[in-house]
């Protein structure tokens, strides 16, 4: 008990339970983790709210997201600044979105800004291209690729402007069988 | 206010007594938020009042800009958790203490209903205080529950706020009816109560529901700590948070159940073998490939089921308790072949001691019971190869069913295939680079799986033309397997002729293995050839091309059979002669010992086992014919393996360096992994093992630990010496091709052997079955010794033919029965599938239904404007400059086309409309609606032109002008 006191008051932790999926004792787990990015830059006292972020070199490089082909979106999605810089609110906020107890419409919600790459809140044919190639390492052939993005937009598209904006996204990934058990990660 | 601050200062000792005194048991934190909440309620009372509308405003900028305030409000917060924080009370910002002012009001007028008679303000200040604590409890609570449930306690804490709510109303009403006379003109009116308790129900449902919304952290904390402050102020005296341990303790065990469940579903596929290795042959070479493998594993999962059969009740118990080795002649190595019973060839040929082992049928002896047991190990023998056909049948059959459950179709997953492949196909929880390759890889594979599937669709050929080469290349096909099947029927026929004849040059004499082996080698390749021109999608030419090897097989099969039955007749012949000998010869010695000894007591002749002669006990002969061919199949299949993949692999890898071309690329290349030949090979190897297993109980632990060896060997294989196919396409869901493959192998296996059960004699010497007539005699022996005699009487009435008949009848109509009901159920599932893609055609139009995807709707649109042809009923001209203006609407006036589509949302039957718009008058929200359904044409023509023609009348009775009614038709939504 005595060095969780340390890093944060109660209240806070109450508020980051209240805010988050997270027990306490995985918040603090998520401040370690945090800590451990960059010692040197993350204090260990939160209880005053210190001003640091992290950028998204750092963040990138944790086993959890090391290996995701869409690690850069994902840290993007979640800080404030679109450029990838953390705080600890936003790291919580993120592996509390990505845990195994948040609803589906809020993955929904985080997975459409994920896969939206230029941020125009439509997933347009370039991001669907985007995120095709990551998926596959861009072993596909173009006109693969093309085919595969027309239908996937043909697919789910249900207002016909060749685009998937996030009523249509929504609708297609709530019934998604697998979604729910893939876009999660235990930390 | 010096004066209110006083009381404050009261209140919040008192608190803290009373919370301590109250339950000491909890922390620290808790008593913090309770002190924090007694003094907001009791200064509440204790502080102004002001008109509700301020409170309204309050939370206006609550939704609002809530970002802004949020930093200089955390820290006051924070403070105040302490005991003496009422000093800061002046540093707080104004505006959330003037809704706590406005809030605070409200509440001291319920409350002061409550209080009936003192009006002191220390009373008041204890009442509200505990009112103020036990908010804050129950916000505990609800916190508490929060803190780790998922979002389905969210209802649940809606439910129980709702409980609440009801029930402070009640208090209140109550009260008040009570007590009306007190501080009637401080009290809020009812209705300002109501909207405050809905305030607060509101802020403690964002609470709950905080952190299912999909804000920054930031304002998720700013949100919360308001909210939490709001509800901390006005909560009242509400219902007791009872069971805050119990909450905790539920949230617990609904974590570790969430926990426990995962461990036991990742101990679940854990323990499902080779899931990994499948995986990852699925990964590269898709699910084709990975469906051989996965069949292999269910073959290997039946067999060991008849595994344990056989071992367990035949096997075993002989060993445990049967007679030992050399203690009978059927037990021992006659004395002819002592001498080489141990040589390593003849024991590959599985004569000498293999021949009189247990893994043959000859060994086991015809003692109705042995051991200390009374095992019935002959009726046990014959059960178990029964039971062996009966289970395999029952679970090829169950996994047939079960599969057709599953999958149905072959590959269509519904409407979202490449969406939910592009957006759901990646792990998040993958941190492995290895596994994250492998996942590459297999996302890969199956989008190509899909595109295959998707340019098969998309195909657009010259239907004759591919018709005429389907029809031709069956007919090639057709006309090389009768090719193939008479020169197997007259290669064997000629096989008989030579078998009288001793003159055989070595061609004759291997020529029926020559020109079978020659056929293997040279059809599948002529059929891949032949089936190109047919063109068809991998996934079906491959069940073309399985059918067809199939076909060809058939025909080993039957030679093999042939050559099989030539052999026991010959060997039955053999045993007859022998039989008589030996019984002559037992006579005379019989004779000569009476005559010598005069003793009638029958001793056996006192001869060693060995030198006793034998029949040639056809059984095992069969059991090692069997036994033979599956070690060779072992051998063969796995030196293919060796020579023709990895060999080729390792040359085509090595040798690449020094070529003159490229080996990879170019002509050998890597070999395919073969699925159809694969496939058919332990297809027909598993019906050997059928045929063979009730002639040589030891071929089901060979076969096991074959298709186990054969499970790591391939997969190892597959992986490092193939390529996958050009061409990677999916597998059908259900292996059901397989297993049909199977279960006619399986049918035609148990023919020959539940025809040498039921109508060939058993040896005279050997077998369980020796010195019986029949081998079924067996059972009949039991129920006349075993069983009481009704139950004989009852078996031989079951065995008359007028039960058996109608039996079979029954059983006949039973199955037409059930075929007409499955086929209802299919015709009904065809019929909703076509549904849903209607309602799902239709949620598309309905969202755009500028532009509507569906033709015939289309083209109505088109017909209507001048559609007095279509619409005969149509009374009045009105109709067609309406019609008209509708289609100009969308273009001229924005606001009418966002309300036509709200109602077209809002109620998409335009036939629910039609009737009521008729009738405007008696309905009395007249000019609100009669515009609002005025406008409804639009919509309601795209479903149809008759609903657009009966609102017509309605809008005939509007005052005409578009203007107007457009100007009404904004009127509805406020109201």
């Amino acid at each position: 008990m005595g060095n969780k006191q340390t890093i944060f008051t109660d209240e806070q932790l109450d508020a980051y339970q209240d805010c988050t999926f997270f027990t306490r004792k995985e918040i603090l787990r998520l401040h370690s983790r945090y800590h451990e990015l960059a010692p040197h830059l993350v204090p260990m006292d939160y209880t005053n709210d210190p001003d640091c972020k992290l950028p998204l070199a750092l963040i990138v490089n944790m086993p959890e997201l090391n290996e995701n082909p869409f690690r850069n979106r994902i840290v993007e999605s979640f800080s404030e600044d679109g450029m990838g810089n953390l705080s600890f609110n936003e790291f919580v906020d993120m592996f509390s979105v990505l845990s195994e107890m948040a609803p589906r419409e809020l993955k929904a919600i985080y997975a459409f800004k994920i896969y939206d790459f230029n941020v125009d809140n439509y997933l347009c044919k370039e991001d669907l291209v985007k995120t095709l190639n990551r998926l596959t390492k861009e072993e596909l052939t173009p006109e693969e690729v093309v085919l595969v993005c027309e239908k996937a937009i043909e697919e789910a598209d249900l207002d016909g402007d060749n685009k998937l904006s996030y009523a249509d996204f929504e609708n297609m990934i709530t019934r998604a069988p697998d979604f729910l058990s893939t876009f999660h990660i235990r930390i | 206010m010096p004066r209110k601050k006083d009381t404050d200062d009261i209140n919040i000792e008192m608190d803290a007594d009373e919370s301590e005194s109250d339950d000491g048991g909890n922390n620290k934190r808790t008593n913090n938020r309770r002190q924090g909440a007694g003094r907001g309620g009791a200064r509440g009372r204790g502080r102004g009042k002001k008109p509700a509308s301020e409170d309204e405003d309050e939370d206006d900028e609550d939704e609002a800009p809530k970002g802004r305030r949020g930093a200089n409000k955390k820290k006051p917060v924070k403070k105040r958790g302490g005991r003496n924080a009422k000093d800061d009370d002046d540093s707080e910002d104004e505006a959330p203490k003037k809704g706590r002012k406005g809030a605070a009001n409200k509440k001291k007028g319920g409350k002061a209903q409550d209080s009936d008679d003192d009006d002191s303000d220390a009373g008041k200040g204890k009442k509200g205080k505990r009112g103020g604590k036990k908010g804050g409890k129950d916000e505990e609570d609800s916190k508490g529950k929060k803190g780790d449930a998922k979002g389905k306690d969210k209802g649940k804490d809606k439910d129980n706020d709702n409980d609440k709510k009801k029930k402070k109303k009640k208090d209140d009403s109550s009260d008040s009816d009570s007590n009306t006379n007190s501080e009637e003109e401080e009290s809020m009116s009812e209705g300002e109560m109501a909207r405050l308790m809905e305030e607060v129900e509101e802020k403690k449902k964002l609470i709950a529901t905080i952190r299912n919304k999909p804000w920054r952290m930031k304002r998720r904390l700013v949100h919360l700590k308001e909210a939490q402050e709001f509800v901390d102020k006005f909560e009242g005296a509400l219902g007791k948070g009872k069971g805050r341990k119990w909450y905790a303790y539920k949230v617990m065990m609904k974590k570790k159940w969430i926990k426990f469940s995962r461990d036991f579903e990742n101990f679940r596929t854990a323990c499902i073998p080779w899931e990994r290795k499948i995986k990852e042959v699925e990964s590269h070479f898709g699910s084709s490939v990975a469906s051989y493998f996965i069949f292999l594993r269910w073959m290997y999962g039946m067999n060991l089921v008849l595994f344990g059969f056989t071992f367990g009740l035949v096997v075993i118990p002989e060993v445990l308790m049967g007679l030992p080795y050399g203690s009978i002649p059927r037990k021992t190595v006659p004395r002819v072949d002592q001498h080489s019973a141990q040589d390593y060839s003849v024991l590959m040929d599985f004569q000498g001691y293999c021949k009189y082992s247990i893994m043959f049928y000859g060994y086991y002896n015809n003692q109705r019971t042995i051991g200390l047991l009374k095992f019935r190990l002959p009726l046990s023998y014959l059960m178990v190869g029964i039971g062996t056909f009966g289970y395999s049948l029952m679970v090829v059959i169950r996994t047939m069913a079960k599969n057709a459950d599953v999958g149905g179709g072959d590959g269509d997953e519904g409407e979202f295939t490449f969406a939910w492949k592009m957006f759901t196909s990646w792990d998040y929880l993958i941190g492995n680079s290895e596994t994250a390759d492998n996942k590459y890889a297999s996302i890969t594979t199956s989008f190509k799986e899909s595109i295959v599937d998707e340019q098969e669709n998309q195909k657009d050929e010259n239907i004759h033309l591919r018709r005429f080469l389907r029809v031709l290349a069956n007919l090639m096909i057709v006309c090389s397997l009768g090719g193939s099947g008479y020169l197997i029927y007259f290669v064997v026929k000629r096989s008989q002729e030579f078998a009288n004849r001793d003159d055989l040059s070595w061609y004759e004499k291997n020529e029926l293995e020559l020109i079978m082996s020659l056929l293997g080698l040279v059809c599948p390749p002529l059929f891949e050839t032949i089936a190109e021109l047919e063109d068809y999608h991998p996934r079906i030419a491959l069940k073309w091309q399985l059918g067809r090897i199939f076909a060809l097989f058939l025909g080993n099969l039957y030679t093999f059979l042939f050559a099989l039955f030539d052999e026991v007749n010959n060997k039955l012949e053999q045993e007859g002669s022998i039989r008589n000998a030996s019984l002559w010869a037992m006579k005379e010695y019989y004779a000569n010992y009476t005559l010598f000894l005069n003793d009638s007591s029958l001793t056996p002749p006192p001869m060693p086992p060995a030198d006793v002669i034998r029949g040639p006990c056809w059984e095992t002969a069969v059991g090692i014919e069997f036994v033979k061919l599956t070690v060779s199949d072992i051998q063969v299949s796995y030196l293919t393996i060796l020579i023709g993949d990895f060999a080729r692999a390792v040359i085509v890898r090595f040798l690449n360096y020094c070529w003159c071309w490229d080996l990879e690329a170019g002509f050998p290349s890597y070999g395919e992994f073969d699925i159809s030949g694969n496939v058919l090979g332990l297809v027909f190897n598993q019906g050997m093992i059928w045929m063979g297993a009730f002639y040589a109980p030891g071929l089901v632990g060979i076969n096991v630990l074959r298709l186990l060896s054969s499970m790591y060997y391939q997969c190892w294989a597959v992986m490092a010496t193939n390529v996958p196919h050009e061409r990677v396409f999916k597998a059908s869901k259900s292996n059901n091709f397989y297993m049909g493959l199977l279960l006619l192998i399986l049918f035609l296996s148990l023919l020959p052997v539940v025809y040498t059960i039921m109508t060939l004699p058993p040896s005279f010497d050997c077998g369980p079955f020796s010195g019986k007539p029949k081998m079924f005699d067996v059972i009949m022996e039991t129920i006349d010794l075993d069983l009481p005699a009704f139950l004989g009487t009852l078996f031989s009435y079951a065995a008359n033919p007028g039960l058996i008949i109608p039996a079979v009848l029954l059983m006949v109509l039973a199955i037409y029965y059930l075929n007409s009901v499955s086929e209802a159920y299919q015709n009904a599932n065809m019929e909703l599938k076509k549904k849903m893609q209607m309602a799902r055609d239709e949620e598309k139009n309905r969202r755009n239904n500028t532009d509507s995807t569906n033709q015939v709707m289309k083209d109505l649109e088109d017909l209507l404007p001048r559609g007095s042809l279509m619409a005969p009923p149509e009374p009045e001209k009105p109709p067609e400059p309406e019609s008209r203006l509708t289609k100009t609407k969308p273009g001229s006036a924005g606001k009418g086309v966002n309300l036509q589509k709200d109602v077209a949302l809002a109620s998409p039957n335009p036939n629910a409309r039609g009737p009521v718009n008729r009738s405007p008058g008696p309905r009395g929200a007249g000019p609100g609606q009669g515009p609002g359904r005025g406008q409804g044409p639009g919509p309601g023509r795209g479903q149809g032109p008759g609903p657009g023609r009966g609102q017509g009348p309605g809008r005939g009775q509007g005052p005409g002008g578009p203007g107007p009614g457009r100007g009404r038709g904004r009127g509805p939504p406020p109201r």
